[in-house]
């Protein structure tokens, strides 16, 4: 479904991106980890088409996305849904405004047909009945919960999640872990996940890839990550500061 | 000469700064262009911001134009009646008003107003995300953003300048006839015989053209805010210095142009 060849990416003096190659096939989940600042966030708005590679390419479902101009890209956007890591909801939108926002711009005008997408989006991802609030009334746990219900509303066959838990309690973590679990049973939806977090990575990944120095440095399943030998792996799934300067 | 060298360097990276700036000042320009015919437009975003710009504007507006005419037809009053020119203030204040003042102050207005005001809100949606999430969902920014500001101030500069200058004139007339004395028929005639349908001209094409600067600079630094909340701050202010100066400049070259324009015969 996604490949991405030999991405490379300089952001000012440093190079984020060093040749990132990865796959991802149709209803498979990937988590991508890697040290804060790694790159991952980057590489995920590669896929998005939020960022253009100064080299490599990005296939989407066998069509070549790189090198599209930002208009060209918006077919192929309306297939892939981004959770970001702020939510990125619009503040001077309610809760409605902005579920309803993605439908509006595919053509739906029927107010009905609004009102029940946006309330079975709302309802899956239990917030029933929030509609009328605006994104500033809601914590950040609620606000990760209406834009994923906005991203998904639509019903992408990817969707990226940027970080989804980070600045949560671990209750609320867990609730979007799940949640990310869900979707992708519930619609078939293949996904990206990038994140620090190891609990998320280990429950929502079939597949987890980590990224180090601009590349994917290691992949394998939860288990075999956590199998791993390799000491960069090791420390980070482990949270061993080994290595780094730590003071004391 | 190490000295020197660091000099010319930093008044060289002043200069490529200032021309990408106003290469991509053009270029977003261009862009809104294009998007207002290729894109249909978003009505709803329209009204919202002709409201936020025409309507809210008003008061500020009617009081600057209200004191200026005030304030120029007293000290032209002050001036011409030792000369006993008492009947030529009326065209004066006028001519001024379309000119020059009625234009230049209510753009000047509106750069630190509405200017900011879109400076502001762009750059606290590009760094929370939010024009990220545009395009996301399949949005271009510059239709969904950029346009309706555009047009909104583009129609209501002009409508909010015509206001002032008959506020502004209307005001002159009060003072020099009911505060100095003047004879009022003598006033209202000269104003009307001396006042050129041109002169009301050039404070529209002026005001068109200021609003085309405002919108487009303050749209620019917005959709291109440095990350972090300091970057707002930072970009606002550049947005409404830019905008002012860009305008101060432009009137002089759009007075001469616009004078050889329409009165060349």
């Amino acid at each position: 479904m996604l490949e991405l060849k030999d991405i490379r990416k300089r952001l000012g003096e440093q190079e984020v991106l060093r040749g990132v190659n990865l796959k991802v096939a149709g209803g498979e989940k990937v988590v991508v980890i890697g040290r804060s600042g790694c790159g991952k966030s980057v590489m995920l708005r590669h896929i998005m088409g939020l960022l253009q590679p100064d080299g490599g390419e990005v296939f989407f479902e066998g069509t070549k996305l790189t090198g599209l101009s930002e208009e060209a890209w918006n077919p192929y956007r309306r297939k892939i849904g981004m959770l970001f890591q702020g939510a990125a909801l619009f503040d001077s939108l309610s809760v409605f405004e902005n579920l309803a926002f993605p439908l509006r711009e595919e053509g739906e005008k029927n107010d009905r047909v609004l009102r029940d997408k946006v309330a079975e989006s709302l309802k899956i991802v239990s917030l029933a009945g929030a509609e009328a609030k605006m994104p500033a009334e809601l914590s950040g746990g609620m606000k990760k919960r209406v834009a994923l219900a906005r991203a998904v509303i639509r019903r992408p066959d990817l969707m990226l999640y940027d970080e989804p838990t980070t600045g949560l309690d671990p209750v609320v973590a867990d609730s979007i872990n799940r949640l990310i679990l869900h979707l992708g049973k519930m619609f078939g939806m293949a996904s990206i996940v990038v994140t620090h977090d190891m609990v998320s990575a280990r429950m929502v990944g079939d597949r987890i890839a980590y990224l180090h120095d601009g590349k994917i440095y290691f992949e394998g399943t939860p288990e075999q990550v956590d199998r791993c030998e390799d000491p960069l792996v090791r420390d980070f799934v482990r949270g061993h500061a080994s290595g780094m300067d730590v003071i004391g | 000469m190490q000295v020197l060298q660091a000099a010319v360097g930093k008044f060289g990276g002043l200069i490529v700064r200032a021309c990408e700036t106003v290469g991509g000042v053009f270029l977003l320009f261009a862009d809104t262009l294009r998007s207002l015919f290729r894109y249909r437009l978003r009505w709803d975003q329209l009204w919202e911001q002709m409201y936020f710009i025409g309507i809210r504007s008003q008061v500020v507006v009617l009081t600057t134009g209200a004191f200026t005419g005030a304030v120029f037809a007293a000290q032209v009053w002050f001036q011409f009646k030792r000369f006993g020119m008492e009947s030529a203030i009326g065209p004066t204040v006028s001519i001024a008003m379309c000119r020059e003042l009625g234009p230049v102050l209510v753009c000047l207005l509106l750069a630190g107003r509405v200017g900011a005001a879109m400076a502001a809100e762009l750059s606290s949606m590009k760094i929370t995300e939010q024009v990220d999430a545009l395009r996301a969902l399949g949005v271009y920014p510059t239709e969904y953003l950029v346009v309706p500001r555009f047009l909104a101030l583009v129609i209501s500069a002009p409508v909010l300048t015509a206001l002032a200058l008959v506020t502004g004139i209307g005001v002159g007339y009060f003072v020099a006839v009911q505060i100095f004395g003047v004879d009022g028929a003598y006033y209202w005639d000269n104003t009307v015989k001396y006042t050129d349908r041109k002169d009301v001209a050039i404070a529209l094409i002026k005001a068109t053209i200021f609003a085309i600067i405002i919108a487009s600079i303050s749209c620019y630094k917005g959709m291109n805010c440095p990350p972090g909340t300091a970057g707002v701050g930072k970009t606002t202010t550049e947005a409404v210095v830019n905008a002012s100066l860009a305008l101060l400049i432009s009137n002089f070259f759009l007075t001469v142009l616009l004078n050889a324009v329409l009165y060349s015969n």
